[in-house]
This record gives structure tokens, C-alpha cells and sequence, in this order.
């Protein structure tokens, strides 16, 4: 679907179901340089079971218009207005990476409207690696190629893919090529970096809360996202082995299983 | 100590790593180093709640072996990763692989701009078969790459071709036709199975779609029948309304949009979602597996093929028998150096000359060589001859004929990667038969 947020349209993924008000909202906020098509394995499960699942595009990314916005803080509030853009009180928020850090801040800003906090490969900082952050200012393939061998775990690098013929590091390039890398990846890299409030934010956070980690992940290692998800009461922590920063994708069936479960559980859907 | 940092370099799997693991993790499989051959129709839901969202395309996954099997699903992966794919489908033959390509970019109504220049099955089907479904097609010789522009309708849904005709040798400026495609907001298809991954990668000169009938190089030992299309994930389905089925919501598949949820693999996506459900033309697990073990030495096998060929230009070059020789490596081959920049690692391993003596003498060569087989097959490690005019496209008529630029006299040769002096010796054998009618009707 496509609605208006500060003048600029956004485009989000309905997971193939139609908006409907009485349901209730998932937001997936999606990691630097990537769109709504990392979380297909998600969402499609959530719009056909009782939620709105969108799966937006940030400003400047995938299918939204606008330009990229150049802080967390900027896109925890842009999230916020999405909410109130398609006329919800309230959401349920799940970020993965970048995603992470822009759900924890909207999370400590709004709490009264977030109902529950699902992070996957999440920490409480994402410092860059100087090189990849100047590759991807200067508009170089190179920082998306790196970001690929990176982010994927040996699902991504053999393959194995959960849906058939489909090849992990290849699909993520394009979708990280589809838009101008230093407007989208060059941007997101500089807000991730010159983010330092997590840990902060992560403290302020009181809905239930669950942290989805890979141990193969390089990005946001399994010690990062535990130390993040220990400044938060209550907090759940799920590791999955020989998965990478990608596990929404590599280990997309584990990742649906374990979201269900906590989403239904800490915020129901409208039952048919 | 040098203050130099360290170059970042990505450390993703390169071809020949690629060729014998993309697709495959042991630890998911019981261990097993090979692939198993999952010899199944159907996979068990683990509840009602699955089977839906499996059939909903919820969730990834097996359901039924027509749409998806565990031991293709490997090969798919192989060949997208070879490839630089975001995704691949395989099917029971290239032919098929090129008929599920079409119906799935087409409707009835539309139209293709198709090169001459095809294996005469494929001219068939687009000359043909595909108007009884109401897509028609514009013929287009290869070499003329303002023909395709021209021949451009409204409702053209896409181009296609041989990067290498087939048999004449003749060479699609891909980058040009590409270009052209993409100014009309059309994706171009690619037919890459003489070059195979090894010896050309159509993704990176701008083709959309590129298919293999995998039977040839790809597996190498004439066992099997296969065919893959490959999608490269560059090309905006969004971008123009030519294309429905991809960007609206889909009637044929819970109002689901392809292009809208999943972008870079949408085609394949819509190929198997709905044409495998619907023609069927699946690739049993057993020939995915036999394809496999051919892949795992592409490369090795390349390049010997590559050099045989080389070998055997030179040795018909300078034959008394043979008055002409087609092929990219020929200095004065109308696409030589068109070829030097899409063929970098080869210029492949298909040879057509013509014969001296004309129909006749080729029939005499063919039938008295005897290392090399007379069949209706290419890519085999084997070396293979056939006389197309009365073998391959013996089904076009005269006018037909010449339009696809074959003559009576040509000979179209599949180098295998024999011992090259054991091929030389056996086409001796067979020039020799040649010139014998003659030499007795001269006396």
C-alpha cells in the first residue's frame, strides 16, 4: 500500500492482504541499504493471521519516496508517524540490524504506543568499519559486496535457500543496487555510526521484548545483542546456530516460529 | 611497518568453489558430502497451519515435486550462483525452459522480437507453436542490431536470442540489443547454453532472463535432459505497465503482486508459483542429481573443450577439403572481436564449416567418421557432427533455410575433449570418404 508521511509517499508491504483497521499493526523496519522484500517470510505469515503486517520502505529506499533520513533519531520518529499515518494508536515493532536500532529508539520515545519490540541481529551500537562506511559514501559496489559476504552465514555463502531456487548473497546485491548505494547504504552506514544512544534507549524499554541472535553473525555479534538485551527487562534471547546477520532469510522458518509465537502470545490478533 | 591499511576484500565463494558446493550444506542432510537424490512426489506438512502457509507462499518449502524438489532446488541454486542470478528454475529440458519463459513474461495478444539464428526446435515453437497461443513474433537476423529496435510493437513484451546462433556462429551485440530492450522497457532473454557461466555471464552485459538447456556443456555427459531459466533481478517490472501478471494483484495467485513482494526473484517467483503448477514441466531429481555431477567440473572441462576447438579451427582451416570454417576465434569472423569481449575465458566449442563437394560429400564424411558420433545433440565431452540441413533443421523449408543462414554444405561440429590428434586422424578418415565420389567421378 502507499500513504503520505510528511508529504512524501512511503510505500509498505501488506503481506498480500488488505489494510484493515480492526487488525492489529506489525511494523518491520528493514537494515541499511535493503527494502520490505527481506521480511517476505514474515509478513505474508502475520497479514493471513490476523494482523496488519507492513513492511515498510524508509524514505529514500525501495519503493518510498523522499530522501534518506540521515539519523536514527530522525527515522524512530518517522516510524512513529507511520502509526499515526495509517490510523493506529498503537503497534508492535520488529527491526532487524539498522531496523533495531531505529525500533529501540521509537520504542523509548513512544512507549505508551509500542506494544511489544522484536529485534533480530540487533545491538545496542552498530560502529562501522571506516572503509566500508567510505566505500558506500563514495557510491563504490564494493561496500555492498562486502556487506553481502558479511552479513550472510553459510546458508548465504553455499546456499540452501528455504524457498527453492532462490540464491541468498545475489538477491540481497540487488536489492541493496536497487536505489543509488551512497543515498541509501551511504546514508543508513552514517546514521548507524554516528549513533550512540542504544544502550540509553534500550533502558527505557518496558513492553516484552525478544532479541532473535545467530552465532555466525559478524555484524552484530551474539555478545553484542546479549549485552543489549540484558539492559531490558524481561527479555527474551533466542540463538540460532550456523546462521548468519541474515537469519530472517537463512533461517526464515526458525525466525517465523519463534516471532509467532512471542507476537501472539504479548499482542493478539483479531481473532476471525 | 607499513601504516597501509589492509584492502577490504569480500570473501564470497569464486566459480570453480561455486560449481561444487552452492546449494548444498552437509549438516542439513544427514551429513552426506554428495547430494542426496530426493527420490520423492510429495514432502509431509507438520500441520494444517503449515500446509496452508506453504501453499500461501507464507513460508519456503516444499509441497509437491512438480513445483519444488529438495535435489533441484540444489542444482537451481548452483546454477543462479554461477551465474550471478538472484534465482533459478529448472525444467525438464531446455526447450521447456524456454516455453516457461515465454508463457510466463507473455499473453495472448502479445509479441516478441525473436533472432533468426536459433536451434530449429526453438524457431518452431516461435514461429508456430506459440501464435496458436495468440504471442507472435518478429524475426530478426542477430548481426542487425537496429532490426531489433524496428521491429519493437507496442505490445512487445520482450526480446530473445542466442548469444551464439545456433549453428551459424553468428553474435547478438547483447550490450547493444540490451540497451534497446530496456529504452522500450522490455527485458531481453538470453539463450547462453553454448557459452555456459564459464565462458560468458549475460547478467553482466545486461540481459534480464538467460536460459541453458543443461543438457549440453553444462553437464557434459549426454546423460540427462535439463533446462534452467535464470533470472538476474535487475530488470523493474514496475516501471510500465506491459506486465500485469508481475505488478498487479494476481487472480492466479491469491491476489498476490510478484513484482511488489519479491522484486528481484518476481519472475521466478511467477514461473514456478504458476507455471510448473500449471504445465508441469518439472526435471526429475534423478537427472537434477546427474546435471550435478557434470557442473562440478565445468570449468576444467571448458577449457579443454575451448582449446580442442581452437585446435581443430587451425586443422580445417588449412584442409584441402573444407572450404569454409565459422567461428568466433577466426580473425576474419564477422564478430571476432565482438567475441573477444563477450567470450574473455573462450570462444566455445561449436564449429560449422562448410565441405567441399557439397550435400553429398557431407553425407560421406558423416557416415565414415567414427570417433566422432553423428546425433542431434551438442555439449557432450564426446565429439559429435551432424549435417543440419537434413538433421536439426531438416523440418524448414528452402526459403526457411536460408533465412536462418544455413547451407547444404554446412557441418556443424560439437568438439569434444578427446585427445585432439585422435580427432584430426578420425576426420581424415571421413574427408578422405568425402573426396572419394568425387575423385571417381573425375576419372
Amino acid at each position: 500500500m502507499k500513504f503520505k508521511v510528511d508529504n512524501n509517499e512511503v510505500y509498505a508491504s501488506t503481506g498480500g492482504r488488505p489494510f484493515d483497521k480492526k487488525k492489529p499493526l506489525i511494523i518491520f523496519v528493514h537494515g541499511s541499504g535493503l527494502t520490505h522484500m527481506t521480511w517476505v517470510l514474515q509478513t505474508r505469515y502475520f497479514a493471513f493471521h490476523g494482523y496488519n503486517a507492513l513492511a515498510i520502505d524508509l524514505p529514500g529506499h525501495g519503493l518510498s519516496g523522499g530522501e534518506s533520513l540521515k539519523s536514527i533519531e530522525e527515522m524512530a520518529d518517522w516510524v512513529n508517524s507511520v502509526i499515526d499515518a495509517v490510523g493506529h494508536k498503537e503497534a508492535s515493532l520488529v527491526g532487524h540490524s539498522q531496523g533495531c536500532l531505529v525500533t529501540i529508539e521509537c520504542t523509548a520515545r513512544y512507549p505508551n504506543k509500542i506494544k511489544t519490540l522484536s529485534l533480530m541481529g540487533g545491538a545496542g551500537a552498530i560502529p562501522m568499519n571506516p572503509q566500508l562506511l567510505s566505500l558506500a559514501e563514495n557510491n563504490d559496489p564494493k561496500a555492498v559486496d562486502l556487506m553481502m559476504d558479511w552479513a550472510h552465514g553459510p546458508a548465504g555463502h553455499f546456499g540452501g535457500h528455504p524457498v527453492p531456487g532462490l540464491y541468498h548473497i545475489n538477491t540481497g546485491t540487488m536489492l541493496a543496487k536497487s536505489r543509488t548505494i551512497q543515498n541509501t547504504l551511504g546514508v543508513d552506514f552514517r546514521a548507524c555510526d554516528n549513533y550512540k544512544n542504544g544502550f540509553e534507549a534500550a533502558k527505557k524499554v518496558k513492553c516484552p521484548t525478544l532479541s532473535i541472535l545467530a552465532t555466525d553473525d559478524k555484524m552484530c555479534p551474539v555478545k553484542e545483542g546479549k549485552k543489549l538485551a540484558a539492559l531490558i527487562d524481561g527479555s527474551q534471547v533466542d540463538i540460532i546456530d550456523n546462521c548468519g546477520h541474515m537469519m530472517l532469510l537463512e533461517e526464515a522458518d526458525r525466525v517465523l516460529t519463534v516471532l509467532k509465537k512471542f507476537i501472539t502470545t504479548n499482542y493478539p490478533p483479531l481473532s476471525s | 611497518m607499513s601504516d597501509k591499511k589492509k584492502e577490504l576484500k569480500p570473501n564470497t565463494y569464486k566459480f570453480d568453489t561455486l560449481s561444487l558446493h552452492a546449494g548444498y550444506q552437509p549438516h542439513k542432510n544427514a551429513g552426506s558430502r554428495q547430494v542426496p537424490i530426493y527420490q520423492t512426489t510429495s514432502y509431509l506438512f507438520d500441520d494444517v497451519d503449515h500446509a496452508a502457509a506453504l501453499f500461501n507462499l507464507e513460508r519456503g518449502g516444499h509441497i509437491y515435486s512438480r513445483i519444488s524438489n529438495p535435489t533441484v532446488g540444489v542444482l537451481e541454486e548452483r546454477v543462479a550462483s554461477l551465474e550471478g542470478g538472484t534465482a533459478a528454475l529448472a525444467t525438464s529440458s531446455g526447450m521447456s525452459a524456454i516455453f516457461l519463459a515465454v508463457m510466463t513474461l507473455c499473453e495472448a495478444g502479445d509479441h516478441l522480437v525473436v533472432s533468426s539464428q536459433l536451434y530449429g526446435g526453438t524457431v518452431n515453437l516461435f514461429r508456430l507453436t506459440l501464435p496458436k497461443f495468440g504471442i507472435k513474433c518478429t524475426f530478426v537476423k542477430p548481426r542487425d542490431t537496429e532490426g531489433f529496435k524496428k521491429a519493437i510493437q507496442k505490445n512487445t513484451k520482450g526480446i530473445f536470442g542466442e548469444l551464439v546462433g545456433n549453428p551459424g556462429n553468428e553474435i547478438m551485440n547483447m550490450p547493444e540489443i540490451a540497451k534497446i530492450a530496456h529504452e522500450a522497457g522490455i527485458p531481453l532473454m538470453v539463450d547462453a547454453t553454448y557459452q555456459t557461466p564459464y565462458l560468458c555471464k549475460p547478467f553482466e552485459h545486461g540481459a534480464d532472463i538467460v536460459i541453458h538447456s543443461l543438457t549440453k556443456w553444462m553437464a557434459g555427459h549426454g546423460s540427462s535432459m535439463a533446462g534452467i531459466l535464470v533470472e538476474g533481478g535487475k530488470f523493474d517490472w514496475m516501471q510500465n505497465d506491459k506486465f500485469p501478471t508481475m505488478t498487479k494483484p494476481y487472480e492466479g495467485y491469491h491476489g498476490l503482486s510478484f513484482a511488489e513482494e519479491f522484486g528481484p526473484t518476481a519472475f521466478t517467483m511467477k514461473a514456478r508459483a504458476e507455471g510448473m503448477r500449471d504445465f508441469g514441466p518439472c526435471l526429475s531429481p534423478q537427472n537434477a542429481w546427474n546435471v550435478l555431477q557434470g557442473i562440478e567440473t565445468l570449468s576444467v572441462r571448458m577449457k579443454k573443450h575451448c582449446s580442442n576447438a581452437e585446435e581443430m579451427v587451425k586443422y580445417l582451416m588449412g584442409h584441402e577439403s573444407v572450404a569454409w570454417v565459422s567461428h568466433p576465434s577466426v580473425p576474419d569472423h564477422p564478430d571476432h572481436e565482438l567475441a573477444k569481449k563477450l567470450l574473455p575465458n573462450g570462444r566455445g566449442s561449436m564449429i560449422a564449416f562448410g565441405i567441399k563437394g557439397g550435400k553429398e560429400a557431407g553425407v560421406a564424411f558423416i557416415n565414415n567418421v567414427k570417433l566422432a558420433s553423428h546425433l542431434a545433440n551438442v555439449g557432450d565431452t564426446r565429439t559429435l557432427v551432424i549435417h543440419p540441413a537434413s538433421g536439426t533443421h531438416s523440418q524448414m523449408d528452402e526459403a526457411t533455410l536460408k533465412f536462418a543462414g544455413l547451407s547444404h554444405d554446412m557441418i556443424r561440429l560439437s568438439v569434444g575433449i578427446e585427445d585432439i590428434d585422435d580427432i584430426k586422424n578420425d576426420f581424415e578418415v571421413g574427408f578422405r570418404a568425402a573426396r572419394k565420389p568425387r575423385l571417381v567421378s573425375n576419372q
